[in-house]
């Protein structure tokens, strides 16, 4: 264990010098950091539960394997089993029916079956033994559990959302390269985090911080400009996706294709009430979102650049004629975009897990959903989509196959936008 | 034509007393309880409204007193909370507005939309109805519209002349001036030969002697047997040309009635006009006496 | 540094079955946004139907190769409708969202374990352009067994087959494009990209129109990804959101609302990425770049995504597009 995180660490020294490296143009060569190692105690968990008309079975053998992995358990006498696996990945799950009782066989799918994992760090495999008859006990508990996981997720997309709404809102851009700057806040955790070896309470700010200069220096060299240049939306929007293209592989030309891990990312599950289990990080995670998103709608509703960033939302060359100076708005309202998303960046680290080159990527159409869902431009709409979608999203999986779990979310927005074009919270627009 | 010869007006035009909601002896549009809002705010809210046909029509009123709005809902750009109209007959009420321009029933906008990227004569030919070649299939093969097309571009290239804008055939329309852009939006609605032509403030922003000829060349639309319906804030062209008007204010018709009558009543001047609408705007303001005052 | 392979190798780029793909799907978002204003980002979706629905037809239905490739047009028209009938009447920044969104959808549910008989889920399909009861696609191959051609332009008889076979298509794509253009069709069509209210206010159905557009570049996007498909196996990794960017910058490169350009923009596009793909190893490899293999690869990556972004600052309307022919208009 202490050796492996030795590994862990050096492995991020030497990211940092290969990000120093991409910075200054230095010359030493360096190996890209590539693959994945991870302590004995992984985080990801494939579970399951071996029951025939509700009678647990124990003993009986399941072997986990997939990605050069194995590992193998076997039921206790609840008939539960949990196998911890390093990657969020396929894995081939197999029951060895040899080990189950006279007569019994798995009836549908056979004895192997595939698993993926959908955005949680959790996946259940249950098989169908016997007359196939599912266990229906926990679906209860499931559903609690699956909630509060999906208010979780939620409040960490809200954190993302927001940004997105507030900068459509002020400047009418779709950013597609608000997912890097959600990866740019956990990859900036883990050079301080793991890299520099900086406590977490430290390490987190310092990301935050670093995602504010981000934001700030986004628009003082890039938007800012370009909308003096008076470039129109359109063309603005296919900027910022020429520019997620370039942070996204600038990110993997520093951190390489692999999944890193930030320290306590597989701290223990606490089993709070019936099947509801959630380790400290997901707590800490939702405790700070909530702080912070209250922080932010004090800011919105009480302060001053709040109140301005609502009237240029709502009517820009208003608010231009009536003194507000739109552009240091526009400018605040790109760090605090910035600072958030680096801030859900972290988060989304911990609730994967992991740190990917193309983690923002993933849940970019997620944030968009959301903010679809509250209408564009509405930060609190934004909020509400986002614990919505975050919720579907966990939810969903009981009913669809775990890989699916996202179409769920897109359909709704699909949906959505067809019967409330303007969103929750949104407005209709003036025509003619 | 010359200023002092007046256009010849058509008068008795309404039945009963010229009142707010009056019937009209040939109603071309008749309008009942179309109420439309935005939020707490009553845009339009008409109780009975009849547009005589084959006429001039003109809708005054404040400004924010609906008469876009208004527009928006009789074209189906819009749907309003409650009510209903029709057309010559046929109820417009939920038809899509395309369909409502191809009844013929066409309207312009107040804010214009000339199409900037294609040229002013493919504006122009854009408004041309029955076109063979907009049926995709037929367009892959020009046999079945070229000869059409060249029509369109005569008749086209004819009103352009009219408008003054032959000149310009060639270039995109995002390089005309303010003014021709109103121009050409409205020589493109004329391109669809219209049976009603609704114009949303249309001399807006263009010079004084084009008005006059275009204001000839409504007037003899007219002759022609096009019924024409439009907003203006200009009391000079409104007296000049229209035979009807109607008068709006917060969303509802507060007068209407010929010109001549309609704009002697105490409600339409306390509404809109104001009461030195006869005096120069110097005087009313006194600021011509200032300057006079300081050239001596 | 072996400057004699990268120039063959960058010349090859030239003409490939993915160049062709290319232009097949940029004259496809042409159609959408150079000349409708249509804001398609899920053009990916279209060419994975496409491909898919040739490759399962093929295999699952035991379809002759030609009727696979119909059925993935078919497929692609019934996206279109799908996507078009309720999106269609949103704004344009909305489409953006829900184009991209429908594009994931359709990825995820050829990515989904659920449905591995059909899809082979993450390992894809293979098999299907050669087939043993000889109702493949390279089972019509007229072209003898042989090598043809010269130096960075030699194919094998299997690859010929599939650069005739699409250069054929996308010759009759750029005609049926440029005729539909050059007609009143097209003229209703540039009017609703610059104001579609006021296009609709001279009574035409613009909402028939866009559907037509929408369905037209779809079929175009489709017979992209079949192209692409016919020469080699189909897996869902290809069809990512990158895919439709990389589509995207090849279209402005030429010019949206040209008719050759989206083909010449995929050419360019693809030589330029032959060329960093060898350049940039090479130069890692002979140390003059100090950094890995793999990161060198990566770097190309940032190289579109900073190209992207100076084209449509500095050169919106493409290398061949008219200056005063923006397409930016909103
Ligand atoms: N989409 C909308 N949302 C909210 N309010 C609207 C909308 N459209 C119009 N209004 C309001 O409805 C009222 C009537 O507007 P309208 O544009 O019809 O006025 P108008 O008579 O055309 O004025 P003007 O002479 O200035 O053109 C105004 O108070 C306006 O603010
Ligand atoms: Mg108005």
């Amino acid at each position: 264990m202490k050796f492996l995180l030795d590994d862990t660490r050096r492995r991020a020294l030497r990211i940092i010098l290969v990000a120093l490296l991409a910075v200054f143009g230095g010359l030493s060569v360096s190996a890209p950091a590539l693959g994945d190692s991870v302590g004995e105690e992984y985080s990801a968990t494939v579970f399951g539960n071996v029951k025939i008309d509700g009678e647990p079975i124990a003993g009986v053998r399941i072997v986990v394997d997939g990605g050069g992995y194995t590992a193998e358990t076997v039921t206790d006498s609840d008939g539960r089993w949990s196998i911890g696996v390093p990657e969020v990945r396929n894995y081939n799950v197999t029951l060895d029916e040899s080990t189950l009782p006279e007569g019994i066989s798995v009836l549908e799918g056979g004895a192997t079956q595939e698993v993926e994992f959908g955005l949680t760090d959790r996946v259940a495999k249950n098989f169908f033994i016997g007359e196939g008859e599912r266990n229906e006990t926990s679906i209860f508990d499931q559903i609690v559990s699956r909630f509060i996981y999906g208010i979780n997720f939620g409040l960490m997309l809200g954190l993302a959302a927001v940004g997105v709404s507030l900068v459509f809102g002020t400047t009418g851009l779709s950013n597609f390269s608000h997912g890097e700057m959600v990866t740019f806040g956990a990859v900036a955790a883990l050079i301080f985090g793991v890299g520099l070896q900086l406590p977490l309470f430290i390490a987190i700010p310092i990301a935050v911080a670093l995602s504010a200069g981000l934001g700030w220096s986004l628009d003082a060299g890039l938007w800012r400009p370009l909308r003096k240049k008076g470039l129109g939306i359109v063309q603005l929007m296919i900027v910022s996706i020429g520019l997620s293209l370039t942070m996204r592989y600038i990110i993997q030309f520093v951190i390489g294709g692999g999944t890193e891990q930030l320290p306590g990312f597989d701290s223990p599950k606490i089993n709070l009430f019936g099947a509801v289990a959630l380790s400290s990080t997901d707590l800490m995670s939702m405790g700070l979102s909530i702080v912070v998103i209250i922080a932010f709608a004090y800011w919105l509703l009480r302060t001053k650049t709040g109140k301005a960033t609502r009237a240029i939302s709502d009517n820009p060359d208003l608010a231009a004629a009536s003194g507000i100076d739109v552009d240091k708005v526009i400018r605040i309202v790109w760090i605090m975009a910035a600072s958030l998303a680096g801030l859900a960046g972290v988060l989304w680290a911990y609730f994967r897990p992991g740190i990917k080159w193309d983690m923002g990527t993933q849940i970019l159409l997620l944030i968009f959903a959301a903010v679809t869902l509250g209408g564009l431009g509405t930060a609190f709409g934004a909020l509400i989509g986002a614990l919505i979608v975050g919720v579907l999203v966990e939810m969903s999986g009981l009913i669809i196959p775990a890989d699916l779990k996202y179409v769920g979310a897109l359909v709704v927005l699909i949906v959505v936008l067809l019967v409330r074009p303007q969103g929750l919270l949104g407005r209709k627009q003036r025509v003619g | 034509m010359s200023n002092n010869e007046k256009p010849q007006k058509t008068t008795d035009l309404h039945i009963g007393d010229a009142v707010p909601g009056c019937k009209k002896k040939d109603p071309m549009l008749v309008i009942d309880h179309v109420k439309k809002t935005f939020g707490g705010l009553t845009a339009v809210d008409v109780e009975h409204l009849e547009i005589p046909s084959g006429v001039i029509t003109a809708l005054i009123g404040p400004n924010g007193a609906g008469k876009t709005t208004l527009f928006n809902l009789l074209t189906g750009f819009d749907t309003p909370d409650t009510g209903a109209w029709s057309f010559m007959g046929t109820s417009l009420s939920g038809v899509p507005s395309f369909k409502v321009a191809q009844m013929g029933q066409v309207r312009t906008f107040q804010l214009t939309k000339a199409l900037s990227l294609l040229t002013v004569i493919e504006n122009m030919k854009l408004g041309a109805k029955g076109q063979s070649g907009e049926s995709i299939f037929r367009a892959l093969f020009p046999g079945f519209w070229k000869k059409q097309d060249e029509d369109i571009e005569v008749k086209a290239m004819e009103l352009l002349k009219r408008f003054k804008l032959d000149t310009k055939k060639d270039d995109f329309a995002a390089s005309l001036s303010g003014g021709q852009r109103k121009l050409l939006e409205m020589a493109r609605a004329l391109m669809t030969d219209p049976t009603l032509v609704m114009l949303d403030e249309p001399m807006a922003g263009v010079n004084p002697a084009l008005t006059q000829s275009l204001l000839d060349h409504v007037i003899s639309l007219k002759g022609e047997g096009m019924t024409v319906l439009f907003v203006e804030h200009d009391m000079h062209m409104v007296r000049h040309i229209a035979d009807w008007v109607v008068v709006m204010a917060e969303g509802k018709v507060v007068a209407e009635g010929p010109p001549e009558t309609v704009m002697k009543e105490q409600a339409v001047i306390d509404a809109y006009l104001g009461a030195h609408q006869e005096t120069d705007l110097g005087e009313v303001t006194g600021r011509i006496n200032i300057i006079k005052g300081e050239d001596k | 540094m072996d400057w004699g392979s990268i120039l063959n190798n960058t010349l090859a780029g030239f003409l490939t079955p993915t160049t062709i793909a290319f232009a097949l799907a940029a004259l496809g978002l042409a159609m959408h946004f150079g000349f409708a204003g249509l804001l398609n980002f899920g053009i990916a979706g279209f060419m994975a139907i496409g491909g898919y629905g040739y490759a399962i037809s093929v295999l699952t239905f035991g379809l002759p190769w030609w009727a696979g490739m119909l059925v993935g047009v078919l497929g692609s028209v019934v996206f279109a409708l799908i996507l078009g009938i309720p999106t269609l009447r949103l704004r344009g920044d909305y489409l953006a969202i829900a184009t991209i969104a429908a594009a994931e959808i359709a990825r995820l549910l050829f990515l989904t374990t659920a449905f591995t008989d059909v899809t082979g889920s993450a390992d894809g399909l293979f098999g299907f352009n050669s087939r043993p009861d000889g109702s493949g696609f390279q089972n019509s191959n007229p072209i003898p067994q042989g090598t043809y051609g010269f130096g960075p332009f030699t194919y094998n008889e299997q690859t010929l087959w599939v650069l005739v076979f699409g250069l054929i298509v996308l010759t009759v794509a750029v005609w049926f494009l440029w005729a539909l253009m050059r007609s009143p069709w097209g003229r209703v069509i540039k009017g609703i990209r610059e104001d579609e209210e006021a296009v609709r206010s001279l009574g035409k159905n613009v909402f028939a129109y866009k559907l037509q557009a929408l369905v037209i570049g779809g079929v175009f996007g489709a017979l992209g990804g079949i192209i692409y498909t016919a020469a080699q196996n189909i897996s869902p990794g290809v069809y990512v959101t990158s895919l439709t960017f990389f589509i995207w910058t090849s279209l402005l490169l030429g010019g949206a609302a040209t008719i050759f350009g989206p083909v010449i923009g995929a050419v360019i596009f693809w030589v330029i990425q032959a060329f960093l793909s060898n350049l940039l190893p090479a130069l890692s490899t002979s140390g003059i770049l100090p950094v890995s293999t793999t990161q060198a690869s990566t770097l190309r990556f940032v190289l579109v995504g900073i190209g992207l972004m100076l084209l449509v600052i500095y050169r919106p309307q493409g290398i061949f597009g008219d200056k005063r022919e923006l397409t930016f208009v909103k």
